[in-house]
């Protein structure tokens, strides 16, 4: 009798919570995460195409390392994607929900265009591209504070506002482009100084992305010191497990929050200003092209680590960069790419959960039987 | 768990061994049979993929020039979604490492990128659709193309004054209340062109007609181009037509039962009741010039621009539930008039500006910075559009049309 009590008493699974996983333990969860979800995909694949899925796989590598000129772009989207992932990552470690990088790398951009519009033929190249430099990033910082000034002084909601900036942020840039389009009412600036060059960034040994490949290597290296041995760095952990704490052993709080968007803006400035100058040498509004958001996911991934998000934001770039090659490989449209993107996040977001959390099963037989 | 584990490594270092054999395969042209003859591989570039009715057009006649001039399936590539950024210039450049010796692309922002391209690789045809600057650049590989599509605008303008006159005969709406609407992307020169041709169709058999415009400021965007459909309604007009690539304008008129003029696409499927003709580019001849000039050696038009006896410009889903009796008939008419020169769509004596006729007008023809409009452009009784470069430049207010 007591038996069958405790038999229907006890679930079939429950879960516990994990000590901490040894390392290699943790990334053997998710590798197998990875391989398990492109089984699956395998799988989607053929139901869905009828295509070999080792093709498919195979076209994917080819399209991110197919030719040097392929790995350059990957490099350079990868760094950029990283380079925005950086900026948002003081502010999420502080549990700021800034979800406005977008709006803040493409100001950043705009001050970008606006000073190689109007300044960049006058000016020598050594004065100019600080300027503009300095430029993107006060524009970048100004939309990273105008929120956080709002959350320190009034608690207003960070994750809205924001939001809201974005699309500020859009709308100015449209409004700019009606007085920069070329040719008239075409709603497109073109490519700026395109003869002249003027106030672009410089290559490096010829090659065009390489400058800004280095910064946003030594911006990922200066992240990580900041924020694992700096003060600043620990008053950000600190504001960020918990404000009471913060308040009680004497940090500023308002200050913190302040200063760590402004950090957050400042980097955004920088990503745009690098997409601009650095890339494009166009303003769209479509410039900064949502990576403001997937930067989210590449630092949540990363748990906020900057050399984790090396990684993680190179995921992302190869699942991208693959998607467009299997969509121009096999003709298939770009939508059964994303559906594999989809598909292959979800494992590994799923993973982290398998590293947290263990399952334990009934046990099958009672010790009597 | 041991067993989980070794099946798990063995799998991943099989898939790993055919990912990178695989990856040493190189691309190949396929082998040219005729000596004489260039071996041909076109690569296309476009802004949005399939969902989009502009994309959508290109991307059908590509595959439609493919099946008339027998290529094979590794001579044409597709890719799409590419933004208007060094996006466009790195799949430019890739199309080429892939062994493109023909890249087109169909944006209008693409045509800078484009440029870039054609600088850096001189030995491959670069061509692109809408842009403006290919006889200003002068590069022996980069070229324009478009279509005098203002023709089949104006034809498809015809049919909807025939609409017109047959409401005003059933007593649906007065002479006085027969206006059109007209939902425009941006105010630029194409969209002007456009609006105005089809404008001087319709004014050209319903005397009385005349037409709001209103502008979305997009090229697509389906709520916006709706917002406006019901605007231009609730604000008296009696039919609609449109240029901006959504359903959201021919999806307003059904809902309201307003007779609509499409662009691109027969949009019947979204309008059965009152869908009643549309206009459109079709861009295979021109892809059958580029890949045929390439493979014979043969110059390539700098500044491509087709018309309606080309078959470059077409009108298409002619709804006889919603045309007026007749209509072919005198679409036939119409367009024949059209094809032989005898009739001219920016006649100078069919319209006026500010009351008066206009003798002169100097266009930007040649773009540059400050837009400063360089050529004389009306002679011999008429306005010459896409004649002095294949994208349009008529962009008058003329009297009748009222920009909302």
């Amino acid at each position: 009798m007591k038996n069958h009590e405790k038999i229907v008493r006890e679930p079939l699974m429950h879960v516990v919570k994990r000590d901490d996983l040894v390392w290699y333990k943790s990334w053997a969860v998710r590798l197998l995460a990875v391989v398990i979800a492109l089984i699956l995909c395998a799988f989607v694949i053929v139901l869905l195409t009828g295509y070999d899925p080792i093709r498919v796989y195979s076209s994917m590598i080819q399209g991110t390392f197919g030719t040097s000129r392929k790995i350059w772009n990957t490099l350079q989207r990868f760094s950029m994607l990283l380079c925005i992932s950086l900026a948002v990552t003081p502010a999420f470690k502080m549990r700021f929900w800034n979800i406005g990088a977008e709006g803040q790398a493409l100001v950043g951009g705009l001050a970008a265009a606006a000073c190689m519009i109007y300044f960049g033929k006058s000016l020598p190249v050594y004065l100019f591209i600080p300027i503009m430099a300095i430029a993107s990033i006060l524009a970048g910082i100004l939309w990273g504070v105008i929120p956080a000034y709002f959350k320190a002084k009034f608690n207003t909601n960070e994750t809205l506002f924001t939001l809201m900036m974005n699309y500020v942020a859009m709308q100015l840039v449209s409004f700019c482009i009606v007085f920069w389009e070329n040719p008239k009412d075409s709603n497109t600036v073109g490519v700026i100084n395109r003869a002249t060059e003027a106030g672009w960034m410089p290559e490096l040994f010829g090659q065009k992305y390489l400058l800004n490949i280095l910064i946003v290597l030594v911006l990922t290296v200066m992240m990580y010191i900041y924020l694992k041995y700096s003060k600043h760095g620990y008053e950000i952990s600190v504001v960020g497990e918990s404000e009471s704490t913060a308040k009680y052993i004497g940090i500023d709080v308002k200050k913190v929050i302040l200063r760590t968007m402004a950090l957050s803006g400042a980097l955004c400035g920088v990503t745009g200003l690098l997409l601009v100058a650095g890339t494009d040498h166009t303003i769209t509004t479509n410039t900064v092209g949502g990576m403001g958001f997937t930067a989210i996911m590449v630092s949540w991934l990363a748990k906020f680590n900057p050399i984790f998000m090396m990684l993680t934001s190179f995921l992302i770039i190869f699942l991208e960069r693959g998607a467009s090659e299997i969509a121009t490989v096999f003709q298939l449209n770009e939508s059964v790419s994303d559906i594999l993107t989809g598909i292959i996040l979800f494992f590994i977001i799923g993973s982290e959960f398998f590293i947290h959390y263990k399952i334990h099963f009934r046990a099958k037989h009672n010790k009597e039987a | 768990m041991k067993k989980v584990i070794t099946l798990v490594l063995a799998v991943v270092m099989v898939v790993s061994c055919f990912m990178f054999t695989a990856c040493d395969k190189k691309e190949t042209g396929a082998p040219s049979n005729d000596a004489a003859k260039v071996n041909v591989k076109i690569g296309f570039i476009c802004l949005h993929d399939e969902n989009s009715t502009y994309d959508r057009n290109f991307i059908d006649a590509a595959k439609a020039a493919k099946e008339e001039l027998g290529l094979s399936d590794d001579q044409v590539m597709i890719k799409t979604n590419i933004p208007e950024s060094s996006e466009c210039y790195e799949a430019a450049a890739s199309l080429v490492d892939a062994g493109c010796n023909i890249v087109f692309a169909d944006s209008f922002g693409h045509e800078d990128f484009m440029i870039q391209a054609a600088k850096e690789f001189p030995d491959v045809v670069f061509a692109h659709a809408t842009g403006t600057k290919a006889h200003t650049e002068n590069l022996p590989n980069y070229f324009n193309a478009f279509a005098s599509i203002y023709e089949g605008r104006y034809l498809v303008g015809v049919a909807a004054g025939l609409k017109l006159n047959e409401m005003i005969e059933k007593g649906e709406i007065k002479a006085e209340e027969a206006k059109m609407g007209y939902v425009g992307a941006f105010p630029y020169a194409e969209v002007k062109s456009g609006y105005t041709s089809f404008f001087l169709g319709a004014r050209s058999v319903c005397e009385n007609v005349t037409m709001d415009v209103k502008f979305t400021n997009s090229w697509f965007d389906i709520a916006k181009e709706k917002e406006a459909a019901n605007a231009l309604i609730s604000g008296g007009c009696v039919l609609i037509s449109q240029h901006a690539d959504s359903e959201g304008a021919p999806k307003a008129c059904e809902e309201a039962g307003v007779p609509n003029v499409s662009y691109n696409l027969d949009t019947r499927e979204w309008g059965p009741n009152t869908a009643l003709i549309s206009s459109k580019i079709n861009w295979a001849p021109y892809f059958k010039h580029l890949v045929t000039s390439v493979q014979n050696k043969t110059a390539i038009t700098q500044d491509y621009c087709g018309g309606l006896k080309d078959d470059v410009v077409q009108i298409l889903g002619l709804n006889d539930k919603v045309a007026a009796a007749g209509t072919a008939e005198k679409l036939e008419e119409v367009k024949a008039a059209l094809i032989s020169g005898d009739l001219k769509v920016f006649a100078t004596d069919a319209f006026t500006v500010k009351g008066a006729k206009i003798d002169s007008y100097m266009a930007d023809v040649d773009s540059d910075e400050a837009f400063t409009p360089d050529t004389e452009v009306v002679a011999d009784g008429y306005f010459h559009e896409s004649e002095k470069r294949s994208a349009p430049y008529f962009d008058i207010d003329i009297d009748g049309i009222t920009l909302k």
